[in-house]
């Protein structure tokens, strides 16, 4: 590319006809090669399987393509509501989604506020790099180390129970405990990591604030209270948007390598269910049109909690 | 916080909870780490007694030997290294592609790109549409399948889009033009060697997802010459654990093998796991930085 006088200017011209258009574009012709190959990206593997949903309408055969698949309109959508696993997958689903975020949301902002009253410098960065250490534990390291600890034969924790008089348990055949183990695993490796986003927001705060505050007689409670909260609330807020808006994707990742056949009746959720009857059963349209619902279902409720946030509190995704 | 500030007696005890608590919580954190350390040097058939293990018990490598003759192990150890380095390097390459043009005041269509870009984010095809589309483009059971469709992720995207905002002034840009400079050179030339940092960090998230990530190797690959570590980890770790669980162990034989089996595990999985753990800590200055900038709104 040559050099060019309009380079130059960064000044926005007043002129918004075709020509300017062209202008414009004549002069970011650069950046339009730049961003050319994310583009291509984007294309190719987001909105191409977009576009490939319509297999969720159609009776797809792999030999006949897409486009001259037949339609079916809605009767694998209709054949997933009525079918047996339905009201279980969807119940699990659900569930699993609520008791993480409940969870999720208030226990990492807990421990940045304790982070965040650590007085010594070299012991606060200490605790932290320890508490996100398990955030770079591959899932199937973790599910390996919760096998190891609830093994009903020589696990730590069965041993401990056994130790205080207990009776050992094999905590992966029991339905009951699918959910908890599911959601305090994903604590123990999420929290810390979690938390840090809270510790770059307090970071943000002004020390004045807490000055004033202080000057006006403010106690240590106070302070957090008045000061620290307030001034992570937009923080709380997107990041709470984002896990409400992503309720209907458990991760899947986990719950495959924790499942087994004893505990499926807790443990089986959609996007499992997605996977073993896409994947592994080849059944494509059916799959796509469950996975469809589950994403439709998921955007909606992410455009209803964005714009209740937004009119309640200002802040929103967008 | 603030130091000039005197502290009351109930404030001083509220800080001595705080850090005891701190402490338990990390406690908590780290034993199963040091576990499963002090468990891959113990001798497995000491392991079986174990309670707290707060030493290793009847220290020996054993485990350690059995995962080095390990052929499988070894050759998806060098898959993995494979796979994070060449998937790294895509994602740093595409990621900034994407994001530079995006931080650029005078870029004519940013919204536009922006909104493709992050409404990706929110919704997809799902999973079986983009099995189908890797099945058409012919690049199942290759090493490809496992570094292109995840070429760039929105949110690292938007977070070097936005410390580029934040740390490539406007006016640099301007001269580096004024002095003959195209958008390419100028993006080679002087905006990537302004954002180490940056990319520290983009390393580091990339390549710790190349490193762990299993699903994507366990629906595309069928060739067990291409199985990354992960895939192996699983067999070990996991499936052989299922079918013992509803196994009933009778013979004396047996039981040794699940024994020495048992040892193996723990040495397998700080054999897969230290390389990070070595790493993140070198790299951790940058983390609060990275997230400060990229949890800025834009």
């Amino acid at each position: 590319m040559k050099k060019d006088g309009s380079w130059t200017s960064n000044l926005p011209t007043p002129n918004n006809s075709f020509s300017g258009v062209k202008k414009k574009l004549k002069k970011n012709i650069g950046l339009y090669c730049i961003i050319f190959p994310a583009v291509l990206y984007f294309l190719i593997w987001a909105y191409w399987p977009m576009y490939g949903v319509i297999i969720a309408f159609k009776d797809f055969l792999p030999g006949i393509g897409i486009l001259d698949s037949p339609w079916v309109g809605f009767a694998h959508f209709e054949r997933f509501f009525n079918s047996f696993y339905f009201e279980r997958l969807l119940r699990n689903t659900v569930a699993i989604s609520l008791y993480t975020i409940i969870i999720g949301i208030p226990l990492p902002i807990i421990l940045a506020l304790m982070f965040n009253e650590i007085r010594s410098k070299r012991l606060r960065t200490f605790t932290q790099t320890i508490s996100y250490a398990p955030h770079f534990i591959s899932v199937v390291v973790v599910v390996g180390m919760i096998l190891f600890f609830l093994s009903p034969s020589n696990g730590l924790i069965n041993n401990l129970i056994e130790m205080f008089g207990g009776e050992k348990k094999n905590f992966l055949a029991d339905p009951a405990s699918f959910w908890h183990i599911f959601v305090w695993s994903g604590v123990w490796q999420s929290i810390g990591w979690s938390s840090l986003i809270y510790t770059a927001a307090m970071a943000g705060i002004s020390p004045e604030q807490y000055e004033a505050a202080y000057i006006d007689g403010a106690g240590k409670l106070q302070r957090i209270w008045h000061v620290t909260l307030p001034g992570i609330i937009p923080t709380i807020i997107i990041l709470s948007i984002l896990s409400v808006g992503g309720i209907m994707s458990v991760g899947h990742e986990k719950i495959l390598l924790l499942q087994n056949g004893l505990n499926q009746e807790t443990s089986e959720v959609i996007s499992t269910y997605v996977y073993k009857s896409g994947i592994l059963n080849a059944q494509y349209s059916f799959s796509a049109a469950i996975g469809l619902f589950n994403n439709v279902i998921n955007f909606s409720i992410l455009l209803v909690v964005n714009s209740i946030a937004r009119k309640v509190s200002e802040t929103s995704l967008w | 916080m603030i130091t000039n500030i005197k502290r009351t007696t109930t404030e001083k005890i509220i800080d001595a909870a705080n850090v005891t608590l701190v402490l338990m919580f990390t406690a908590i954190i780290l034993y199963p780490l040091i576990f499963v350390l002090f468990a891959s040097m113990s001798d497995p058939r000491q392991l079986f007694q174990a309670q707290l293990l707060l030493y290793p018990k009847g220290f020996n490598i054993e485990s350690y030997l059995k995962v080095f003759e390990n052929k499988d192990i070894w050759n998806a150890y060098g898959n993995t290294l494979l796979y994070t380095f060449l998937g790294t390097f895509i994602n740093i390459v595409m990621t900034t592609l994407g994001a530079y043009p995006l931080s650029r005041k005078s870029f004519y269509g940013k919204g536009f790109f922006t909104f493709i870009f992050t409404f990706t984010m929110f919704f997809s095809g799902g999973l079986i549409p983009s099995y189908l589309v890797n099945k058409q483009l012919g690049i199942v059971n290759t090493i490809w399948v496992l570094v292109l469709p995840g070429a760039i992720s929105v949110f690292n995207l938007i977070i070097m889009r936005t410390y580029f905002q934040m740390r490539i002034p406007p006016e640099l840009e301007d001269s580096a033009h004024v002095d003959g400079c195209n958008d390419f050179r100028l993006l080679y030339k002087i905006v990537l060697p302004l954002s180490t940092p940056i990319i520290a960090v983009m390393v580091l998230f990339y390549g710790v997802g190349h490193w762990n990530s299993y699903f994507e190797a366990m629906i595309y690959l069928s060739d067990r010459d291409l199985f990354p570590l992960q895939l192996i980890l699983r067999e070990i770790l996991i499936q052989n654990e299922m079918n013992e669980m509803l196994a009933v162990v009778v013979d004396e034989q047996y039981a040794q093998r699940l024994m020495a089996k048992e040892g193996l595990k723990y040495a397998v999985v700080v054999v897969s796991t230290f390389p990070l753990l070595i790493i993140y800590p070198l790299l951790s200055k940058f983390f609060e930085k990275g997230i400060l900038v990229g949890a800025i709104k834009g």
